[in-house]
């Protein structure tokens, strides 16, 4: 008897050939045209492309202390059912994930709830205070073995700190994801500056504050010569900053989030909290900047900030509403809708930006490896022609803050395999 | 029309229908000695997140003149300082059968919350929502200015209107803006670079960093208060300097036109961004704004809720 074993038959690997998959004891064992499926149950895949599953370097899953919001098993199942293997949880929960003692407590859970690889990310500095540095050795030789390090929702802001924190992971080849967000430049900022802030009289959080820290950022990265990742590039200059960092040789990576992809600011005008998010939607020229840098790989990944809030979060005024929304269970749709008619953008680019290359960042050596003979069996299944209508009440998420509700979303994710265990089936988990 | 929000929601016919609707109801209350049944066994509600005396006492008496029932719900000493959500509040207020509710409230988008959110079915007066609008504030400048200078005409065409200081900060500056420019005046905002909004130069308005200059253009100037927390130091370097460049003295009232009015929509900062020379002197508008507000106060509960019941 063979377990996590199956043939899938007739999919398109990166949406190129037609090659059938056989799996055996969580691995891929063959591919191929016309595979003989002997005694392994045959699963049709004619229609739907296969993908390596997705990574996401960016989730927030709330456990420990936000329960009420997402705990590391709801959110291990909105993670599978929108197609990753994999997820990097941030570090500002309650308490902090400054210490060796958290972070195994959360890759722990993540094991047990056994639906996709839980890798915690450690704060940079103790309690996310900007202070001094958190025990980033301790944490790297826990059982969590953490190599992603971040202050996420604060900017580690200061220079001789970020310095600091730059040098001292490189000793075990971590990388430092910054929240890049100048703090005395955005207090109390409410949504993108520009035009519409004014006239909607929501304080302003300026493209400068974000840009300022990145350019500082990738100087002192290229001056000690270590790994920055920068966390939710949102604007045109940004991209035009780390575009000029690599050309330097400094090694900076970025992400995206899919809502700063097709979102833009315009939304706010309707004063929905549902719509407020950090770094807030920008304008449709920054959209447009970040989808072409996708593209080129200037941006390296897409990363979903998915940032689950209570309902009451969200149900006021907008001065009073938590920042963040939803994005594991819509990321591949909305970023389906985001890139299509970018030259250049296919199947095999999306595999890269949104699996291999952040499972490389996160160095996550069992994720994001190609479809191929000897592979850990981490495949997932996406009908090209199934749309989908985003239903906050029907996701699998504890929270419901998606800005897509009523969507239509192009494609879905209709199978999941994870070490070869079947665990998503026509969309829906499996038991 | 349901709810008035903004002045961005109203069409160039819209808020001559207000202004006229005012003027009319001034009339038939013989300048509102006499009570109009028009709202009588209707309720409104003063909810107000602000100390705003001025406000909430024109709004009072407006419902008033015309025989609403009329509540007052404060933050101060009610269970919103104790922290309930703006939904609970709301919740509350339908359950007690509010047919209006006035908020003033310091995050802008508030009232459009309230009146879009889905929590109730009232109509709902922004009464200033943070730095995002204070439309009858607005209406009763226009009434203003149309008394003093347009009273025969139905537009603004050919005026020139100065706003001075914190826009940045202002709902008063932002609803005037775009009322007078739609109503076809030409404003000028004047004030120092950092209490001016990024990207102005795209709103309805030109801009002039020196009111001296701009002065003898102006039909109507409109002094903004400078709120106390925006002295520290770091829009402005000192109340003194603000005061010297940007206050409206006996010198700088004697550069506008003759018949330039001075108005200010309270309450002011005497010896700050206005003298009280200047402030009572013989071109200031300033109780007539007050006066007005009460007006278009009165034309806006009138024409949101008075339309549908049967005056007896």
């Amino acid at each position: 008897m063979l377990l996590n074993s199956h043939l899938i038959v007739g999919s398109r690997p990166y949406g190129e050939q037609v090659c059938d998959i056989r799996i055996t004891n969580g691995i891929i064992t063959e591919l191929g045209s016309d595979l003989e499926p002997g005694n392994l149950p045959v699963i049709q895949g004619s229609g739907l492309i296969s993908l390596p599953s997705l990574v996401d370097l960016h989730t927030h899953l709330r456990e420990p202390g936000r329960e009420d919001a997402e705990t590391i098993a709801s959110g291990s199942r909105a993670a599978t059912l929108g197609g990753f293997s994999a997820v990097f949880a941030m570090a500002n929960t309650t308490p902090v994930a400054d210490t060796a003692g958290v972070v195994e407590q959360v890759w722990r859970i993540g094991r047990e709830s056994g639906l996709v690889d839980v890798f915690p990310i450690g704060a940079v500095s103790v309690g996310l205070k900007g202070e001094a540095l958190a025990e980033l050795g301790a944490m790297a030789a826990s059982a969590a073995k953490v190599t992603v390090f971040s202050d996420d929702g604060n900017c580690v802001s200061d220079p001789l700190l970020m310095r600091r924190a730059l040098e001292y992971v490189k000793a075990f080849d971590g990388v430092i994801a910054q929240h890049a967000q100048d703090p005395r430049l955005t207090q109390g900022a409410q949504m993108n500056e520009g035009e519409l802030s004014g006239i909607l009289g929501l304080t302003g959080w300026p493209a400068v504050a974000e840009e300022a820290i990145i350019a500082r950022d990738v100087l002192l990265a290229l001056h000690v010569d270590s790994r920055l990742h920068i966390c939710h590039v949102s604007t045109a200059g940004s991209v035009a900053i780390i575009r000029w960092a690599k050309e330097m040789g400094v090694r900076v990576s970025a992400e995206v989030t899919p809502h700063h992809l097709l979102l833009t600011e315009d939304l706010v005008s309707s004063f929905d909290p549902i719509y407020k998010v950090n770094p807030p939607l920008r304008s449709r020229a920054d959209t447009l900047a970040l989808r072409e840098a996708l593209a080129d790989g200037t941006i390296d990944i897409v990363a979903t900030d998915h940032a689950p809030h209570p309902h009451e979060s969200k149900d006021c005024e907008w001065d009073s509403a938590a920042f963040g929304m939803l994005g594991l269970e819509t990321a591949l749709g909305v970023v389906a809708v985001a890139m299509a008619g970018i030259p250049d953008w296919s199947w095999r680019t999306l595999s890269d930006r949104m699996s291999s290359a952040p499972a490389k960042i996160g160095r996550a050596v069992n994720h994001g490896r190609p479809l191929a003979v000897g592979e850990p069996a981490h495949i997932v299944f996406v009908d090209p022609q199934k749309t989908r209508e985003v239903i906050p009440t029907q996701l699998a998420s504890l929270s419901g803050n998606t800005p897509y509700a009523g969507m239509t979303l192009p494609v879905s994710v209709t199978d999941v395999f994870f070490n070869g265990v079947h665990q998503v089936r026509g969309g829906e988990l499996n038991g | 029309m349901k709810h008035l929000i903004s002045v961005q929601d109203l069409s160039h016919s819209d808020t001559l229908h207000i202004l006229d609707t005012a003027r009319e109801l001034d009339r038939v209350t013989n300048g509102g000695s006499k009570l109009l049944p028009t709202l009588r066994g209707r309720t409104v509600v003063n909810l107000f997140y602000e100390d705003s005396t001025r406000t909430r006492l024109s709004f009072e008496r407006a419902a008033k003149r015309l025989s609403a029932d009329v509540v007052t719900f404060s933050a101060k000493g009610s269970s919103v300082s104790k922290g309930e959500s703006l939904k609970d509040t709301a919740l509350t207020l339908k359950a007690m059968g509010a047919d209006m509710i006035i908020v003033r409230h310091p995050s802008p988008g508030a009232a459009h919350r309230l009146a879009h959110a889905g929590w109730l079915e009232s109509s709902v007066i922004n009464a200033g929502d943070g730095k995002h609008e204070h439309p009858t504030q607005a209406l009763a400048d226009a009434l203003t200015i149309r008394a003093h200078l347009r009273p025969d005409a139905v537009d603004f065409d050919g005026l020139t209107i100065g706003i001075v200081g914190d826009v940045l900060h202002s709902r008063v500056a932002r609803s005037n803006i775009f009322l007078l420019s739609g109503l076809g005046a030409k404003v000028v905002v004047i004030g120092p670079p950092t209490l001016l909004p990024v990207k102005i130069e795209s709103w309805p308005c030109t801009v002039s960093y020196s009111l001296d200059a701009t002065l003898p253009e102006l039909d109507a100037i409109m002094m903004l208060r400078v709120q106390q927390e925006r002295m520290n130091g770091t829009f402005f370097p000192s109340e003194l300097e603000y005061s010297r460049v940007f206050g409206l003295n006996r010198a700088r009232a004697s550069s506008l036109p003759d018949h330039a009015i001075v108005m200010h929509p309270g309450p002011m900062n005497r010896g700050v961004e206005i003298t009280a020379e200047v402030a009572d002197g013989s071109r200031s508008v300033i109780t007539d704004q007050v006066s007005n507000g009460l007006k278009v106060r009165m034309a806006a509960m009138y024409l949101l809720i008075g339309g549908e019941v049967n005056v007896a």
